[in-house]
């Protein structure tokens, strides 16, 4: 019996990855059509993804537009989270309720009104639009990665820093900053990784020359499959698994830290 | 307020304005585009001002006539005059001709009006039309919400079904409903003997079973709905495969079907059913499991009274995040579905970017919305500190 449920786990473990790992073939093959076994091996997709412009493009849309809201969403979330760890003010439960709503009103509802309302301020097919949104999704997570790292934060180490001398803003920046770092970084990699796998709300605000790399995969699936689209899966897999990697790393350092500290 | 406490309110202002701004107040402009009805009002103000008098019964009188004359001829936007025509179209198909031929015969048109109009189109000298005009002279309307639930309002004023080949709403919510259900039941069968068998991993094998969930978890859903496209493409990987064992002849139909959905579906939130349930399931000391087997209870008794009941937490809690991620979901009926399989979130987007009747994408998203509302307040009933902020 026990052993029946362990195959029966292996072969759903085996159904989670396996039509990831599929893609990976059929994107080096030589052929038109997406099949296997492939007629043969070729690395003409990626040349195709890395010479057609509209790849690139998009590509280099979604870093742009990625990088903005990482760093805003960053800024601004960061700056939040100090501010709701710090003290209780009249209204804060209220201000919870609306940094969550991002997470919990689907996604389709937040694109739709967004779209409705950015129109009426000129603000579609446009990056600052786009960037806007991003970081409206992006940063309630940010709050609550940075607020997890503020939380654990043990203020007696703030105190004696200040009662050896050091300024607030010495005692801000050689104590409390490496000790939140991790759950900065991982927050900003969040908000990246966020914006960067984002469709549903590029579909309502953008327009052909503001499409990022998901956009344009979503209308070259809906056009023609061509196996550029495995190609250009494959690298979106590759630089998600690299996100997920620099989140983890900054997980582990933080573990490291608050140990060390705590000693 | 003390020192800090200001300090606080500062530190969170600006992105509290951001998303008041551009996400609070977008989502008010959609719930009340759900009850707007400006276009009427905007076009004809006239004939709006008129049929303020008039009581219903019978047909108006001249004054109604002229006026709507008069608005008809008054140099007007096109936008304007087309959103008129939408709008009465929707209410009622035919209206678009009907409207349109009058502007465009207007200015031939002599008075009194009461007599050259329903000369011009039997229509305009029945009650029905100038009820029409009247009923959507209100600045509000419950249209769209009705609409949604296809349900429309008479002319006397009462609530009725709408046509059936008009009637796709409830179909339609239902529709999500029973996929998002079926696909959390999947989640739950398919995610508790895998969490359970995470959970009795060590070192290596646990690292590796781990990453199996995780990295899947991290691929945007695009990716992982795009891979699925690809797989059971008609001529792809699955169907070659098929036909080169020979179980088929010629290459079966799989993708555009319910069965792709849920297979795709299944595929993407799994992760959010197995992580809440491994978490659980981590904690739980096999002391308990032991203790009932030592006081005698079978297999099945230790794990159905004792095991069971310690995780259903993460059943619950991964279920409701599966549930209400669902409810929502676009990306991947669109690419693996057909037609017959879209879920409320296509009409959305149909409604918005396609046939722009802003007010009926409105209605589906506030019905959407309360449906998911809910959902979240049934699950912090039931799970008192449920975190919500996973990733979507």
């Amino acid at each position: 019996m026990m052993m029946a449920i362990r195959i029966f786990a292996v072969l759903v473990l085996v159904f989670l990855v396996s039509p990831i790992v599929v893609i990976f073939p059929l994107s080096f093959s030589s052929g038109e059509i997406l099949t296997l076994p492939t007629p043969g091996w070729s690395l003409r997709w990626y040349e195709d993804f890395f010479t057609a412009g509209r790849w690139l493009e998009a590509t280099r849309n979604s870093f742009v537009v990625g990088g903005f809201t990482m760093v805003i969403a960053t800024t601004l979330g960061t700056l939040a989270a100090f501010g709701l760890n710090m003290a209780r003010f009249p209204g804060k439960k209220t201000v919870l309720v609306i940094l969550s709503l991002p997470m919990v009103v689907p996604v389709i509802v937040a694109a739709s009104s967004m779209y409705v309302a950015f129109s009426a301020w000129g603000l579609t097919n446009t990056f600052t639009g786009l960037v806007i949104a991003h970081v409206i999704v992006a940063a309630p997570y940010v709050v609550i990665t940075v607020l997890a790292a503020v939380q654990t934060l043990d203020m007696t180490l703030v105190r004696a820093a200040l009662s050896l001398g050091a300024t607030p803003v010495q005692a801000f920046r050689e104590v409390v900053l490496p000790l939140i770092l991790p759950g900065v970084i991982a927050g900003a990699v969040f908000a990246f990784a966020t914006s960067f796998d984002e469709l549903v709300i590029a579909i309502f605000l953008t327009g052909p020359g503001q499409f990022t790399l998901p956009r344009q995969m979503f209308a070259g699936l809906r056009e023609m499959l061509s196996p550029t689209i495995a190609a250009s899966a494959v690298i979106m897999v590759v630089l998600s698994v690299v996100l997920l990697l620099i989140s983890e790393a900054a997980r582990n350092y933080a573990t490291r830290l608050q140990g060390g500290a705590r000693q | 307020m003390d020192r800090n406490s200001r300090l606080a309110v500062l530190l969170v202002a600006p992105l509290l304005l951001l998303m008041i701004v551009g996400f609070v107040l977008p989502l008010g402009t959609t719930a009340f585009k759900a009850v707007d009805n400006p276009e009427v009002t905007a076009a004809l103000p006239r004939t709006t001002a008129a049929l303020g008098q008039w009581s219903g019964d019978g047909l108006p009188d001249e004054a109604v006539y002229a006026a709507f004359v008069e608005d008809l001829l008054s140099p007007q936007d096109n936008r304007v005059f087309g959103g008129l025509v939408r709008r009465l179209n929707f209410e009622q198909t035919g209206m678009r001709s009907i409207i349109s031929g009058a502007r465009r015969a207007a200015e031939g048109l002599q008075a009194p009006y009461s007599e050259s109009l329903p000369a011009l189109n039997a229509v305009w000298g029945e009650p029905e039309v100038w009820q029409l005009l009247q009923t959507h002279s209100n600045p509000y309307t419950a249209t769209y919400l009705l609409r949604a639930m296809d349900l429309r309002m008479a002319a006397d004023g009462s609530i009725i079904p709408v046509d059936p080949q008009q009637a796709i709403f409830r179909e339609l919510f239902l529709r999500t409903f029973i996929i998002s259900l079926w696909v959390t039941v999947f989640a739950v069968l398919l995610g508790y003997p895998t969490a359970w068998f995470l959970s009795t991993l060590r070192g290596r094998a646990e690292g590796l079973a781990l990453l199996c969930v995780l990295v899947p978890f991290w691929i945007s859903i695009l990716v992982r709905s795009t891979a699925w496209f690809i797989v059971l493409q008609r001529e792809g990987p699955i169907n070659a495969a098929l036909l080169a064992t020979g179980v088929i002849d010629t290459p079966q139909a799989i993708i555009f079907t319910r069965p792709a959905v849920y297979l795709a579906m299944v595929h993407v939130l799994l992760p959010f059913q197995i992580l809440p349930l491994l978490a659980v399931m981590k904690r739980i000391r096999p002391d308990y499991v032991r203790a009932a087997a030592s006081l005698g209870a079978r297999p099945w008794q230790q794990f159905l009274l004792v095991y069971l009941p310690m995780t259903m937490p993460g059943v619950a809690a991964g279920a409701v995040m599966v549930l209400m991620l669902s409810v929502g979901f676009y990306i991947t009926p669109v690419l693996v579905g057909g037609l017959r399989d879209q879920m409320v979130s296509y009409y959305i987007a149909y409604f918005t970017n396609t046939s722009i009747n802003l007010g009926m994408a409105a209605a589906l998203s506030l019905l959407l919305l309360i449906l998911t509302g809910l959902l979240v307040v049934a699950a912090a009933r039931v799970l008192p500190g449920l975190n919500l902020g996973a990733r979507v």
